[in-house]
């Protein structure tokens, strides 16, 4: 039997590289990859408590989670499109019309 | 209810919430076949009006009905902020007809995302199970990152929805993790059942749940923008529509406060020294970096957005009281904020014509001699965000700081006082440029119909419960109570 | 230690490895490949935690559909020149502090973690006589009928939102 922390553990890891990835990674395709690696920490560790509470509701929240990550995806690229379009580049400290 | 039981009572207190997206989805279907964006427009105000109706019929009536399995709850509480949110839509459609057009973007899908966004923010105000508040969250958000990046052809838009959906993503990503942490220390995502939870087992200084309560702050620090997780905010409410910035700072910032409220004085009711410990240097760095850093701006909207983080600092004041009347009164503050900002981000609206933006500070010198209806509304708009009496944000003020020294933090609201005193500086520098200096070149008002009467709408809203606030008061307290 | 445990330590070091390795390939369609593997991977754990759907899911969404929609549109931007810039942002060091106070922070706290409530009615026996869709479907067709409708709001807001920014301009 593999301990309930190992999980967790294991979640907190992958969380903390995706916080890394968004905040250290200039090309913003990259940084909306990390926001779905956090989310997949997330899930991970929902997954986990659903089962060792016995509880079916963790994993309904897990599906939930991945229903918004690729509506969020979708808008994401559509948004990263428009952006193109305008001006031909995908990294986040070129994208500077305003200051940030 | 473990079975579909679809009759009319059970759907009751869900009707605002049907209509709002039955409307929504009327107005995409009516944009193939209507040309006139006035006649979407006008269908989207009456269908919200309908669901202000409906939720003004039962407000303060009977206590709290909680359907679908304990996840959804029409109370006071949330009724009040639908009323915040009613208002929000119906101005900023308003205001935003003739804009669009302006900036080329009179898309139909623009009404039906601001109905999707405000459907989101009531299901936000009514959620009492934590994977409903999320997805409300995430409805209101990425609603909200389209209509900022609206104007597809302009590279500034783009930005400020690239970095509005960047942030607000993770964000949301640090929403969840809480949730699971609570949830896998609870076992359920009820949010009364979490607070019954954790009295009965008394985990009160459980790390797990400190841990959770922290990373609930991070996430609601930035949808209300408050400091230090509002660098998003001056670049995505520069960069966005006006008509989008004056709708997403105060209705994503209410309903920020509504989850705020809701999970901190509910589910985190039993560790509430610790969350107040935390909320007061959040507090007191958005007032200070807000009401500071709007002085060097020179752009109306940037300065705008800076002044909301203050805004965004005053209400949490409330908060931060931790009572019931606090909370009354952040939810007093936030319906004045509501008419006061979008009052004012009328005017800027009305300064963009055909070629000429209108958002610099300078555009608006000697405004009050060609235009002095315009520039008195500014300068009502402008007392009040400051908080001079005998306007409406002198009372919103007043209640907060007032709650806040009852609960003993008298220092914060002597804080609180003086930066709302640095405030004057930049809010009445606008007013110094409309009256006192000369008029630099031929400035055109755009005007319309739907921004006249939001204009005297809000404006009068904003001085008629200056000066007589009961009646506000007593709306509220009603909120409270039932 | 069991055979289980040892199958879970290496899906895990692979999960980390493969996380990190996505945040760290310059070109972002390596990134995206090596997202496949974590995904892969992250089904396995999904797997050692009963939730055979759930890995199935995520296979179809995440590898099936998300990851191609990433490749579509990192093929359709070109990013070639991307290639010779820098890939972190000047200010990476601090992100990084970030991270590991972040990972220190999480591990010293729930490193110890255990099950607080009662277990609930969903054993692994319990979901075995049922069969995990029927039970799923149940919970989610009936007491989550509120958060799945709001979900179809959200997927409908998400098309609308992608035909509305990335149309063509309309003259």
């Amino acid at each position: 039997m593999v301990p309930l922390s190992w999980y967790i553990v294991l979640s907190a890891v992958v969380f903390s590289i995706g916080v890394v990835g968004f905040l250290i990674r200039r090309n913003i395709i990259i940084m909306l990859i990390s926001i779905e690696i956090m989310l997949n920490a997330v899930n991970i560790s929902l997954a986990a408590f659903s089962h060792y509470l016995q509880d079916i509701r963790g994993q309904i929240f897990v599906f939930f989670v991945i229903a918004v990550a690729a509506a969020e995806v979708a808008i994401g690229l559509a948004l990263i499109i428009a952006l193109f379009r305008n001006k031909p580049t995908l990294n986040v400290d070129e994208i500077n019309i305003m200051k940030w | 209810m473990s079975f579909l039981n679809l009759n009319f009572m059970y759907i009751k207190p869900i009707a605002p919430e049907l209509i709002i997206t039955c409307i929504a989805l009327i107005l995409m279907l009516l944009d193939l076949i209507v040309r006139r964006k006035e006649v979407i427009a006008l269908v989207g105000i009456i269908g919200t009006t309908l669901a202000l109706y409906l939720t003004f019929k039962v407000y303060g009536l009977a206590g709290p009905q909680t359907v679908f399995n304990g996840m959804f709850v029409l109370d006071g509480y949330s009724s009040f902020f639908k009323f915040i949110f009613y208002i929000n839509a119906i101005l900023t459609i308003c205001i935003s007809l003739k804009y669009m057009e302006i900036e080329k973007a009179a898309y139909g899908e623009y009404y039906a995302l601001l109905l999707f966004a405000t459907a989101g923010m009531m299901i936000i105000a009514s959620a009492l199970d934590l994977i409903v508040l999320y997805l409300g969250i995430e409805l209101m958000s990425l609603s909200t990152y389209i209509l900022v990046g609206i104007i597809r052809h302009d590279t500034k838009s783009n930005e400020a929805a690239i970095k509005y959906f960047l942030l607000g993503g993770f964000s949301s990503a640090f929403l969840l993790y809480g949730a699971s942490l609570i949830y896998g220390l609870t076992g359920t995502t009820n949010i009364g059942a979490i607070a019954a939870f954790i009295s009965e087992k008394g985990f009160a200084g459980n790390q797990m749940l400190l841990l959770s309560m922290a990373l609930f702050t991070v996430a609601f620090g930035f949808k209300i923008a408050a400091a230090p997780f509002h660098m998003w905010a001056p670049d995505a409410y520069e960069g966005a529509p006006t008509s989008i910035t004056a709708f997403m700072s105060v209705g994503p910032k209410a309903a920020g406060f509504a989850a705020l409220g809701r999970v901190f004085m509910v589910a985190f009711s039993s560790i509430k020294v610790e969350w107040s410990t935390v909320l007061i240097p959040l507090a007191v760095l958005s007032m200070c970096i807000g009401n500071i850093v709007a002085i060097s701006q020179t752009n109306i909207k940037r300065m705008l957005a800076y002044s909301s983080i203050a805004h965004a600092g005053y209400a949490l004041l409330g908060v931060i009281a931790g009572t019931n009347s606090g909370l009354s009164s952040m939810m007093n503050y936030m319906f004045i904020y509501a008419f006061m900002n979008i009052g004012a981000f009328a005017v800027v609206i009305m300064l963009r014509r055909e070629g000429f933006k209108g958002e610099d500070l300078s555009d608006y010198e000697g405004l009050a001699k060609n235009h002095p209806l315009a520039a008195a509304l500014m300068l009502v708009f402008m007392f009040s965000l400051t908080g001079i009496p005998p306007t409406a944000g002198f009372i919103a003020k007043f209640y907060v700081f007032m709650e806040v020294i009852k609960t003993g933090h008298v220092l914060l609201a002597v804080i609180a006082v003086l930066f709302s005193v640095a405030s004057a500086f930049f809010y009445l520098r606008v007013v110094m440029y409309m009256y006192m200096k000369e008029p630099r070149g031929e400035v055109i008002l755009t005007t319309s119909a739907p921004i006249c009467i939001a204009l005297a709408v809000t404006a009068l809203i904003v001085i008629v419960f200056g000066i007589f606030p009961s009646s506000l008061l007593d709306f509220v307290s009603l909120a409270i109570s039932g | 230690m069991t055979t289980l445990q040892i199958f879970f330590i290496y899906f895990a070091v692979m999960t980390t490895l493969s996380s990190i390795l996505v945040i760290t390939r310059k070109n972002a369609v390596h990134s995206v490949i090596w997202m496949l593997v974590l995904f892969v991977h992250i089904a396995a754990i999904y797997l050692f935690l009963n939730a055979e759907l759930l890995a199935a899911i995520q296979i179809i969404v995440y590898a099936g559909a998300i990851l191609v929609l990433y490749l579509f549109v990192i093929m359709l931007l070109n990013l070639r020149e991307e290639d010779t810039k820098k890939k972190f942002l000047s200010q990476w060091p601090l992100g990084l502090i970030t991270g590991v106070v972040f990972i220190m922070f999480f591990i010293l706290i729930l490193g110890k973690i255990t099950v607080f409530p009662t277990p609930g009615k969903y054993s692994v026996e319990f979901i075995k006589s049922e069969g995990i869709m029927m039970t799923i479907g149940k919970v989610l067709y009936t007491e989550y009928l509120l958060p799945f409708e709001v979900v179809s709001l959200i997927l409908l807001v998400a098309i609308i939102g992608a035909v509305v920014l990335a149309k063509k301009k309309i003259s």
